[in-house]
């Protein structure tokens, strides 16, 4: 049992749903209590959607309780079936299912002889997954539902394409800028002229799934979910992956690379042209893009040493850290993921471009490091936000969770090369914010805040007399919160209960020398 | 309170695949209320998430309300659920300083059999902060029948009044020459016994709804819940109760039967006809004649004219998630508008018999049809009717409603009814304002076309 106010991933089934809802007339029935349908309210309202959300819920109540679902799953699975004629039913257990334990596999045995509709049980456990886990095995699962499918019907159609083509695995309902990060890679694989053979599951045919190994290689744009579907499509039908994240120039081009490799190993097979990408990446860093001369502008110039916070999920933390460090010259004081399950890989990926990694899920702990460290600018989740309000840092948001700003109507990708204008952008304004506050704090602006520890956990044992709080105050804000630490470290250590001006500057000296 | 309103008005009931908010969501807006409390959530990362989402920014301003997240240790009973409630109700304590900390119990705790009622006393013994267990559950409750599960709860911990309101005046008249200003005050109302109200307001409702009740020399002793907890109202035999809001039978039940208080059944202040009546009937309980009461409902008519004229004529569709549905269509005839169906999760036919009295009478005053009461209703059963009827607004839940608009149904989230301030006269014009904002920002969009957003072949 733990206290918890704020949750970074969601609970299993949402990752199931999210997954569901994604694939074009796919069902998911959820066997879960009045109210857990949640989902359908934040896809009609996160994401704007337009059509009714094919979840529903066949209800868990006190008869189901007391007597076992008995004939309801079936029969809710068989009406929607008759009622919204879809492809495929996923039977979805939540929380309540899990500790109830029915044979909900034994209902989907029994639905799906009298169906049209395919019929699946998700096997997720809630206790086990999060929702970032379950989406990648639910998906990694329907692929596999289908392919087994084929291999038994003996129709499964090995030859790939002629010219290279690529599957998409990975863009889906409620995921960070995953709209328009997919259009930037369409636009990105046109210009390299190769040929979108699927992209699963965001408004895929579950039908289609079969026509999946016909591409050459399949693109993984973020680690969290489509792994698992690369890894199986690889041993099964021996098709390579890549999972670089193309966002950031670096890693662009290491992901074009990548391409350019696959393409042209497979390339004598089908005997198409061999590639060469070198010149398009140059001209694409250099002027297509703007990040790479906006790093060595004078406007980034300013920013040469300055600290920040990195956290977020593993793909978006590892990259903007080295966006950050790599690309920007920015110093990342800690960077961090709630991904635990993927902590291996992230603390590989950022190895020597942040001082610090923090992996948790806990937010009071990102919250503690975030005030401990004081950074100018936090890189973040929408809980990250309001950390930042509350210490006045500004925040740039970067990853899930998240809240309706960061479903925009405009065009704003994180991939490819207008990613990397837009994460400049992002970048860049967070700072500039925070450089403004400072300026007016320095001419004497609007500060009449009262001074208070800006640490989240309590502070015990110090005051500060009158006199050393008006001191405090002529100090500029933005070396304010250091001085005001450093000054109660040192009361600490001589066992100093109140500060008082002597105090602040026996610190101050006993710092300098 | 035998009810025959059923030779006129059927209650329906369908499957109860319907889309409505967990019980658990009254943490929102009590915690808000109750100033000195603190909501623990005992539940899963899916009460979390489910909290998290539908509170939005609340969860960063510092909330008095926090989940005790369940893992899988604790499920399987490999961990003391006792040492882990202690544990956090301590942190609590000492991070919060709280009057009262509020259990909530989830599905899961009901479905481990989790003896929250049990620890409670002990636990309370133990760390000297009084406990309540609220089971406000998705198994058997549905969104505002939440604040229900807590306000019966809360009804134990009223204290006893010494004596009877009566009996202490006189005695306290007798032994102390009354200051004058007291007796003042005395006199202003009316002899009669104390009344508590029940249903959490926002403050300045409450304080508009007593004012209601003191033109007509009534005075209200307490509200249960008060703002803070430790200024629960007196309740005991011969204490009168009565009700503000259409969802709290199992509070009405517990004050009847656990606290032998007298209840008063009265159609809710919802709209000005439903105060005008709700007033008239707690001044007919204590024999009091309401004074200008016509005058006052025909002043507040008067001033809704702009938003009448917009709503008459006007259909609407109640697909039902928070058990005020009754109370607002009943409203929403009287202003002339047809109601096709009231979708309702759980209908207290006891409870709200006067409510429902009211609605006949004002179907039968409007002219209209009574409308089909649907309880525990079935969404897609809705949605294909409203596809049939075409109403001009459906009421519903936020999964339904863009989906709905994209195909040209003007809609209004039922969810903003629990929040705004909808009580008493002065609120009347607030409801109107909600109910007809969809219509007048058709009526501003309307020259655009593109009433319907969806392609074709979109199943409707």
């Amino acid at each position: 049992m733990k206290l918890a106010y704020w949750m970074y991933a969601g609970p299993a089934h949402i990752g199931t749903l999210r997954v569901a809802s994604s694939f074009k007339n796919v069902h998911a029935i959820m066997h879960a209590p009045l109210g857990d349908d949640y989902f359908n309210v934040m896809r009609s309202m996160l994401e704007r959607e337009r059509d009714f959300t094919a979840a529903t819920a066949s209800i868990v109540d006190r008869h189901v309780l007391a007597r076992g679902s008995q004939e309801r799953v079936v029969d809710n699975i068989l009406r929607k079936d008759k009622e919204e004629r879809p492809d495929l039913i996923i039977l979805t257990p939540t929380c309540t299912s899990s500790i109830l334990q029915e044979d909900l596999q034994n209902f989907v045995d029994r639905a799906s002889i009298v169906s049209d509709s395919n019929v699946i049980f998700a096997d997720v456990d809630h206790y086990q997954v999060n929702e970032i886990q379950a989406a990648d095995r639910t998906l990694e699962q329907v692929v596999r539902y289908y392919l087994d499918r084929c291999h038994r019907q003996e129709n499964l159609d090995q030859f790939v394409t002629y010219a290279p083509s690529v599957n998409i695995i990975g863009i889906f309902t409620l995921g960070f800028h995953n709209q328009h990060d997919c259009r930037e890679l369409r636009r990105l694989l046109r210009d390299l002229d190769i040929q979108i053979n699927k992209i699963i599951p965001e408004g895929g045919s579950v039908e289609d799934l079969k026509d999946l190994p016909k591409a050459w290689f399949n693109l993984i744009p973020y680690r969290e979910v489509g792994l698992m579907t690369a890894i199986y499509l690889n041993k099964e039908c021996g098709m390579p992956y890549i999972s670089t994240a193309p966002m950031g120039a670096v890693d662009i081009a290491e992901w074009i690379r990548q391409i350019h490799k696959n393409v042209n190993t497979l390339a004598p097979s089908s005997s198409s042209k061999k590639v060469d990408y070198e010149p398009y990446i140059d001209g694409q860093t250099r002027f297509v893009s703007q990040a790479a001369w906006f790093s060595r502008s004078i406007d980034c110039q300013n920013l040469t040493g300055k600290e920040t916070v990195v956290f977020g999920d593993a793909t978006h933390a590892a990259s903007i850290t080295k966006i950050l460090a790599r690309e920007m010259g920015i110093r990342v004081s800690c960077a961090g993921t709630f991904c635990k399950h993927d902590a291996e890989w992230f603390k590989e990926q950022i190895q020597g471009f942040c001082d610090e990694i923090l992996i948790t899920d806990d937010h009071a702990e990102v919250g503690d490091m975030i005030a401990r460290v004081e950074p100018s600018a936090i890189f973040g989740t929408q809980m990250e936000r309001h950390i930042g309000k509350r210490l006045d840092i500004p925040c740039g948001v970067i990853s899930a969770p998240v809240h309706i700003q960061n479903f925009p109507l405009g065009y704003r990708p994180f991939l490819g090369y207008e990613g990397t204008n837009q994460i400049a952008d992002l970048v860049y304004n967070s700072f500039a914010l925070g450089m403004e506050e400072h300026l007016l704090d320095i001419f004497g602006g609007h500060d009449t805040k009262e001074i208070m520890t800006k640490s989240l956990s309590t502070n015990i044992g110090l005051s500060w007399n009158p006199e050393s709080q008006l001191e405090l105050r002529k100090i500029p804000r933005f070396v304010r919160e250091k001085v005001e630490k450093n000054t109660e470290k040192f009361a600490r250590q001589k066992g100093i209960g109140t500060i008082t001006v002597e105090v602040m500057y026996a610190a101050k000296e006993a710092l300098s020398s | 309170m035998p009810v025959k309103i059923d030779e006129t008005l059927t209650v329906e009931c369908e499957t109860g695949n319907y889309h409505t908010f967990c019980p658990i969501s009254c943490v929102s807006w009590l915690y808000q209320k109750i100033e000195d409390s603190f909501f623990l959530v005992v539940g899963t990362k899916t009460c979390g998430y489910f909290l998290q989402n539908a509170l939005g920014v609340m969860i960063f301003a510092e909330p008095r309300y926090a989940m005790a997240e369940l893992e899988e240790g604790d499920i399987s009973a490999q961990l003391n659920d006792y040492e882990g409630l202690k544990r956090l109700c301590i942190r609590i304590r000492k991070d919060r300083d709280p009057s009262v900390i509020i259990w909530i119990g989830t599905c899961t705790t009901e479905i481990i059999k989790m003896d929250l009622e049990g620890m409670a006393p002990k636990l309370e013994w133990e760390i000297g902060i009084p406990i309540l267990v609220a089971r406000a559950n998705g198994l058997d409750y549905a969104f505002t029948q939440g604040e229900d599960t807590v306000l019966a709860a809360m009804a134990h911990r009223c204290p006893e009044p010494e004596f009877p309101v009566r009996e202490r005046k006189k005695i306290l008249q007798k032994l102390f020459a009354f200051p004058s200003k007291k007796k003042e005050e005395l006199d202003e109302y009316a002899n009669h016994s104390s009344l508590v109200l029940f249903g959490s307001l926002p403050s300045n409702v409450a304080s508009q709804l007593n004012l209601e009740l003191r033109r007509q020399s009534i005075k209200v002793s307490g509200w249960l819940p008060a703002q803070r907890y430790t200024d629960l109202p007196s309740l005991g035999d011969g204490v009168y109760v009565c009700g503000v809001n259409p969802f709290l039978s199992r509070t009405a039940t517990t004050l009847i039967r656990r606290e032998k208080c007298e209840l008063i059944g009265a159609p809710f202040p919802i709209g000005p006809d439903g105060t005008r009546a709700w007033i008239e009937k707690i001044c007919s309980v204590f024999g009091v004649e309401a004074q200008g009461l016509e005058e006052r409902e025909e002043r507040v008519w008067e001033s809704l004219k702009d938003y009448l004229d917009l709503v008459r004529g006007k259909s609407v569709f109640f697909m039902g998630d928070n058990l005020l549905e009754v109370s607002l269509a009943r409203f929403l005839i009287r202003c002339g508008m047809i109601v096709h169906e009231i979708g309702i999760p759980y209908m207290d036919k006891r409870y709200q018999a006067a409510e429902l009295a009211l609605l006949r009478d004002t179907c039968i005053n409007m002219c209209v049809p009574i409308p089909r009461i649907v309880e525990k209703p079935d969404n897609s059963n809705q949605i294909r009717r409203i596809r049939e009827l075409q109403p001009d607004l459906a009421i519903t839940g936020m999964a339904h409603a863009n989906p709905l608009e994209a195909r040209g149904i003007s809609t209004k989230w039922s969810v903003e009814f629990t929040f705004a301030q909808i009580h008493g006269f002065a609120n009347a014009r607030d409801v109107l304002e909600l109910v007809t904002r969809p219509l007048r920002r058709q009526k501003n969009l309307e020259d655009l076309g593109r009433t319907t957003l969806v392609r074709k072949n979109n199943k409707f």
